[in-house]
């Protein structure tokens, strides 16, 4: 599915400062049995959210109407566990294009990248120094620049490099997925597969 | 397909090893990854080509529906294994699927197959189950081949030689569509634990006591080889339940160099390779284990004589320890202390308790972790001439079909309904509870599955995970229960 390109961000954001956020929280398994992506941001982390009654718990970040914006920012080892896709569609859904967190678990981490979410990784330092900003000035704005690779905080101007490879980049900057690319190495794959083994 | 094992490792040496590197030495994952590769991508990833790609229901719609969107085919349908496991019931598999959502979903992923030409073993169909379980069943999971789907704890297919891992939904459909994918690399990590494993200390124990030491994050990053005695010892059963687990560490995978013990599981398996393909892949595989100067990006020694039985107290996988250590205290944790207390406190449980005595309420055998004969019988050997606790409800989910058979060819069967015991029928089940099968709010259940998080057996579900030695001896007695207590008393 197509997504909105990214270039250069400027939000107020979300904190999560729990650790090992795994998948599971993001969106339960009992969500997961739609066959188009639709309505996947009413769930995101639904058991967190909301009590059994349905109504919302008014203590968690997302229901505090003094947090809004593009930006989540999490605990270190964000988006652990399961694979499920749906964890990022949900994220990106509900209107984050970027988390923020000083560790990322591998496959969430990819799938963030393959749908138009930006993981950026900080160091733990960089991610106190965000969340108390954030506890100072619940709509204190975080400036994310894919260009330059560089996150910062705006009120105080003090920023940090991030990782991503120049491939994702481009893909990021100009809304591509793999499959484009892919597409256009169908004579390799088949060469290959015409000599594989199994 | 079956003369070019050799043109295959040749090729990969000339294509994708700079000239320079004649000596190197090379691990037994860059030898599977780099004969993979398809393209390197300067300043990004690899483009690695899949031999299998297995496919369930809940990540698979989505894929499919990209598909029709760029009016694109499956590229080989072939390479390609559809079962319904993750949102089927247990009990009444020849009835219609009460809740309209997952009928829904198991429709779309069996329309899905046939449009594109994809074997899909349904609900009922005789090689359906767990698609961790399957597939090694059916001789799909091959040494030295690289295999994916939409599911985590694809890193089972490991226990072989394979190159195997999870992947996203947007992934699965790049496979569907051009049969790879673009990764990156990851490092290499080796984990050697040697010695003998002792009484009652079961390859789960030895899971979840890596886990426990490294945290969840601590292989992120890496791709993991398993070596040393005690994966050797180790039955093929039991290598797919460490395997299984690698990514409880964060880890992408795990792998074991395949041996005798490998080979013969396969040979004569429905999709092995026969007769002269069948000398081909041997020779090839043979090759397949970590050349003696090896370096790895990261290696890690553990001895077996420091392993116990071991249970979760928390909702990681790494909260875990030996069931007869009590739950640590805060302080001795190196930082996330509040993220600690919120996790004991969801479990309802305090620093410095023992685990033993703990009353429990359910008791979980199954799934991708613990879901094969070898689970089935060690669970029996505890129940044998016992009875359940009148408190406890046990679900015994067997990984798929064919366990099932063995589980009543072998009298397992007989042994768990004199104990109190019933079979449900396969499928993930209490695992990820998509299903009926939910652990109810507050509860407590004795898990042989692979997570322990906030809710993930049921909302409000508090898990345990452990062995199914460990997961018998709760259900006999109704709380949390050294299964050697039973196990000494049989060999006196």
């Amino acid at each position: 599915m197509a997504y909105d390109k990214f270039n250069i961000l400027e939000s107020s954001a979300v904190p999560l400062p729990i650790e090992n956020v795994d998948t599971d929280q993001i969106i339960p398994a009992r969500f997961l049995k739609a066959t188009e992506r639709k309505d996947f941001d009413k769930n995101l982390f639904r058991d967190w959210r909301y009590n059994t009654d349905g109504t919302p718990k008014d203590d968690f970040p997302l229901n505090n109407p003094k947090y809004s914006g593009k930006i989540l920012v999490g605990g270190k080892n964000f988006g652990s566990g399961s694979s499920r896709e749906h964890a990022a569609w949900a994220i990106y859904d509900y209107g984050f294009r970027c988390v923020v967190s000083s560790f990322f678990a591998d496959i969430f981490r990819n799938n963030c990248l393959n749908i138009g979410v930006l993981p950026v990784q900080v160091s733990p330092e960089f991610l106190k120094k965000m969340f108390s900003d954030i506890e100072k000035k619940s709509d204190s704005k975080f400036e994310v620049n894919l260009p330059n690779q560089r996150i910062s905080i705006v009120s105080s101007g003090i920023s940090e490099g991030f990782e991503i490879t120049d491939y994702k980049k481009e893909n990021l900057l100009n809304g591509f997925d793999d499959i484009d690319y892919l597409l256009n190495l169908k004579g390799d794959i088949k060469d290959f597969a015409a000599n594989a083994p199994f | 397909m079956c003369c070019c094992f050799r043109v295959l490792l040749s090729c990969s040496l000339i294509s994708t090893v700079p000239s320079t590197h004649h000596f190197m030495s090379y691990t037994l994952f860059d030898k599977v990854w780099d004969s993979h590769v398809i393209k390197k991508i300067d300043k990004g990833p690899d483009v690695l080509f899949i031999d299998r790609h297995l496919v369930h229901e809940v990540t698979s719609p989505v894929a499919f529906l990209g598909l029709k969107e760029r009016r694109i085919p499956v590229l080989y349908p072939e390479r390609t294994f559809a079962t319904a496991d993750h949102n089927t019931p247990t009990i009444d598999q020849h009835l219609p699927v009460k809740d309209p959502l997952s009928a829904n979903q198991l429709k779309a992923l069996e329309n899905n197959s046939a449009e594109h030409g994809i074997s899909y073993w349904g609900l009922g169909h005789e090689k359906n189950g767990i698609v961790h379980v399957i597939g090694p069943e059916a001789g799909i999971t091959l040494p030295g081949a690289t295999i994916v789907c939409g599911d985590s704890h694809t890193s089972t297919h490991g226990a072989f030689g394979a190159i195997a891992f999870g992947i996203g939904t947007s992934e699965v459909e790049m496979v569907l569509a051009t049969q790879c994918i673009m990764q990156p690399k990851p490092k290499s990590m080796r984990i050697n634990v040697n010695g003998k494993l002792s009484f009652g200390v079961t390859p789960k124990d030895v899971a979840l006591y890596i886990i426990s030491k490294l945290s969840t994050s601590g292989a992120t990053g890496y791709f993991v080889e398993y070596a040393g005695e005690v994966f050797r010892d180790m039955t093929m059963e039991g290598r797919m339940t460490v395997c299984n687990l690698s990514i409880e560490m964060g880890a992408r995978g795990g792998m074991i160099a395949p041996d005798e013990k490998t080979f013969s599981f396969i040979e004569g398996r429905e999709y092995a390779p026969k007769e002269a393909a069948w000398d081909t892949a041997m020779d090839y595989w043979k090759t397949l284990r970590s050349d003696d100067d090896a370096i790895f990006d990261k290696e890690i020694n553990f001895d077996a004589a420091d392993i116990e039985p071991m249970i979760t107290y928390g909702t990681n996988p790494g909260m875990g320890g030996g069931i007869s250590h009590g739950i640590p205290m805060a302080e001795s944790l190196e930082g996330g202390v509040s993220s600690y207390k919120k996790s004991l406190a969801y479990m309802d449980f305090n620093e410095g308790e023992s685990m033993i005595d703990k009353p429990i309420d359910f008791v979980f055998l199954g799934s991708c972790t613990n879901g094969r004969i070898e689970d089935f019988r060690a669970f029996a050997s505890i129940v044998k001439g016992r009875k359940k606790a009148e408190n406890v409800t046990a679900w015994l989910v067997p990984g798929s079909h064919k366990v099932e058979d063995a589980i009543k060819a072998e009298g397992i069967l007989d042994i768990l309904h004199e104990a109190g015991f019933e079979l449900r029928e396969p499928g993930c089940s209490a695992c990820l509870a998509m299903n009926d099968d939910k652990i109810p709010p507050g509860k407590y259940a004795v898990s042989t599955s692979n997570r322990n998080f906030e809710g993930r057996q049921g909302p409000g579900s508090r898990t345990l995970l452990a062995s199914p030695l460990v997961a018998a001896a709760a259900a006999i007695t109704g709380k949390v229960t050294d299964p050697r207590v039973f196990m000494q008393a049989e060999v006196a």
